[in-house]
């Protein structure tokens, strides 16, 4: 995957976890805490969905990556760059 | 061998199921009962459909609303606010003696009420209020904090205080007498500030989600399949040994059977810690009406009353307590043009276990008839007297608790100490529902999703 569909994976896991939130919007750089309403749970279920949809495991310690888009398509383009898009 | 085993299919282990199955775990959520539901539950007799407890779900924010405990349930489930269907309270009050506060889903209206019953609080209300709503429910350094002592600090006029905590402690207060201010400030929001609401199907299409869900995910759920004990081997629980004798292995366990309950299955002879076994338990009784109770001028969805100034929140010496109780109707919600065939009129009333458990069966039928009479007598002071309406009539008592979820002496909220990490003494062990933390339908469903996250879902 490119850091471009990494991004577009993320936004459509946001998608699922956070039907009601407008994601067109989304600015990279700014922490999604600060422009959606996420919760803790919520980034739990971010992790937990990329370890559903592609195997990929997070340790606790690393879920200050996911804290924007930039960041996470970062922290997850070594881990994901193997792998197809489907 | 499965990765995860529930005890309970009340609210608390069909989210945790829901959760745990969603996120490919094989789980397996062991059930005593015949049925699904615990505490809330369903059933039918002589052609009606009943609820067991359903008054109304709390936290019923707007559709939209994206922050508090509905908003993260839906969430957390992957469920639509659709399915639910549920449909806003039309107005509840507490009533007692000369004073009747009413309450909407809007907020306003209360502290309309609140000016007009005690104008010379309204300010100390809204103290009341900014700090309710500062208060963190996530936050672990749950405030131990007497409600009754900060409340009393900051309202000078004591009748009120007994009108907030009458609502708030009948619908979650495991403790007698007082509430912990955290667990106020969760009722407080929950009942005033989010709102009532009820599915026009009942708490049935609540519970069919969840279990449709859970089995769409591909989680085991198993009917009459009661744990009598937990195997422990060196300090970790290795599998459940069911009451016919099978074996079943999990790399861990999530207990919504209560604290001291789950103490007891571990088969680890460690002395169960000491804590006390919740008191608080209710009567209810049910009126099946050949009106709509709207048609005899009782328009009021919740009525919770008081007879006297003073509200007693504690085990009964009587079989039940008949100065208080809490009148509901669930034809009074709006279900936007649709209506319930039928007129229901339900009473809660405090009740002591020991009495109910102690009777023997003649007169334990004896004693139904007598206290639904006292019980019902009880409750026409504070709303139109509908007794000449009753069609059908049914009542559930501390003994029918007891036998629908296995809950010690009956107690709707279980321990006044709760065990908020979810921890037991041993590292695989887990309890949610009720003695966690959170209750009522809501609160136990949050409770279920946050303990699979936490201990089940994380590493
Ligand atoms: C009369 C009444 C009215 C209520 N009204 C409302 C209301 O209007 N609104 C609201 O929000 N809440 C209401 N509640 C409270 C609400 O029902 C409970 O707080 C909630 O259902 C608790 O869910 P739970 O999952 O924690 O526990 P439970 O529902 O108690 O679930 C525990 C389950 O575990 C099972 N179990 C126990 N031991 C074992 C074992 N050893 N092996 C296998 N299974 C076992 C039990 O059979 C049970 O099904 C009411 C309760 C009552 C009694």
């Amino acid at each position: 995957m490119t850091e471009g569909d990494i991004r577009e994976e993320i936004l459509d896991i946001l998608e699922s976890i956070a039907p009601d939130e407008d994601l067109t919007q989304i600015d990279d750089g700014v922490n999604f805490r600060d422009q959606l309403e996420l919760d803790s749970m919520d980034f739990l279920d971010i992790v937990m969905e990329l370890r559903k949809r592609h195997r990929i495991q997070i340790p606790e310690d690393d879920y200050v990556q996911l804290a924007s888009m930039k960041s996470t398509v970062t922290f997850l383009e070594p881990l994901m760059k193997d792998i197809e898009r489907v | 061998m499965y990765d995860t085993i529930i005890i309970g299919a009340g609210m608390s282990g069909l989210a945790a199921g829901i959760r745990l199955a969603y996120f490919e775990q094989r789980v397996c959520i062991l059930e005593r009962h015949t049925t699904i539901g615990g505490l809330n539950s369903f059933y039918r007799m002589r052609g009606r459909d009943y609820d067991v407890g359903l008054h109304a779900l709390t936290n019923i924010t707007p559709r939209g609303t994206k922050r508090g405990p509905l908003a993260r349930l839906l969430k957390q489930l992957r469920l639509t606010r659709d399915e639910l269907q549920i449909a806003p309270q039309l107005g509840s009050e507490v009533v007692f003696p000369g004073v009747r506060l009413r309450f909407s889903n809007d907020f306003e209206l209360l502290r309309a009420e609140i000016a007009r019953e005690f104008p010379q609080q309204i300010d100390n209300f809204e103290r009341v209020v900014s700090e309710i709503v500062e208060y963190d429910d996530l936050d672990e350094s749950h405030q131990a904090v007497s409600a009754r002592q900060k409340l009393g600090e900051i309202i000078s006029e004591p009748l009120l205080i007994e009108m907030f905590f009458c609502p708030l402690m009948f619908y979650g207060s495991a403790r007698e007498h007082d509430m912990d201010w955290g667990q106020f400030s969760i009722m407080f929001r929950s009942i005033f500030m989010e709102g009532l609401g009820r599915p026009y199907a009942g708490v049935r299409l609540i519970l069919k989600h969840l279990v449709r869900k859970f089995r769409g995910l591909g989680g085991e759920l198993k009917l009459r399949s009661g744990v009598e004990r937990l195997a422990v081997e060196g300090g970790r629980v290795c599998g459940v040994v069911l009451d016919s004798g099978e074996e079943l292995r999990a790399d861990r366990v999530l207990s919504s059977a209560g604290w001291l309950e789950t103490m007891r299955m571990c088969d680890d002879g460690q002395p169960v810690s000491h804590r006390g076994a919740g008191q608080l338990s209710f009567c209810e009784t049910i009126a099946t009406l050949d009106v709509q109770p709207e048609k005899i001028g009782h328009r009021s969805t919740i009525t919770f009353f008081n007879d006297s100034k003073k509200f007693s929140w504690k085990k009964p010496d009587e079989p039940c307590d008949v100065h208080s109780g809490v009148i509901c109707s669930p034809n009074n919600f709006d279900y936007g043009g649709q209506r319930l065939e039928e007129g229901t009129m339900r009473i809660t009333a405090l009740a002591n276990f020991d009495y109910w458990n102690d009777l023997s069966e003649y007169d334990y039928e004896m004693e139904k008839l007598r206290w639904y009479d006292r019980i019902t007598d009880s409750g026409v002071r504070f709303v139109p007297d509908y007794r000449h309406r009753v069609i059908d009539t049914d009542m559930f008592t501390p003994a029918t608790v007891v036998r629908f979820t296995g809950h010690e002496g009956g107690a709707i909220y279980g321990t006044p100490e709760k065990q908020f990490d979810g921890r037991t003494h041993l590292d695989n062990l887990f309890v949610c529902g009720t003695d966690q933390g959170f209750v009522g339908i809501v609160g136990s469903i949050v409770s279920g999703i946050s303990m699979a996250n936490r201990h089940c879902l994380k590493g």
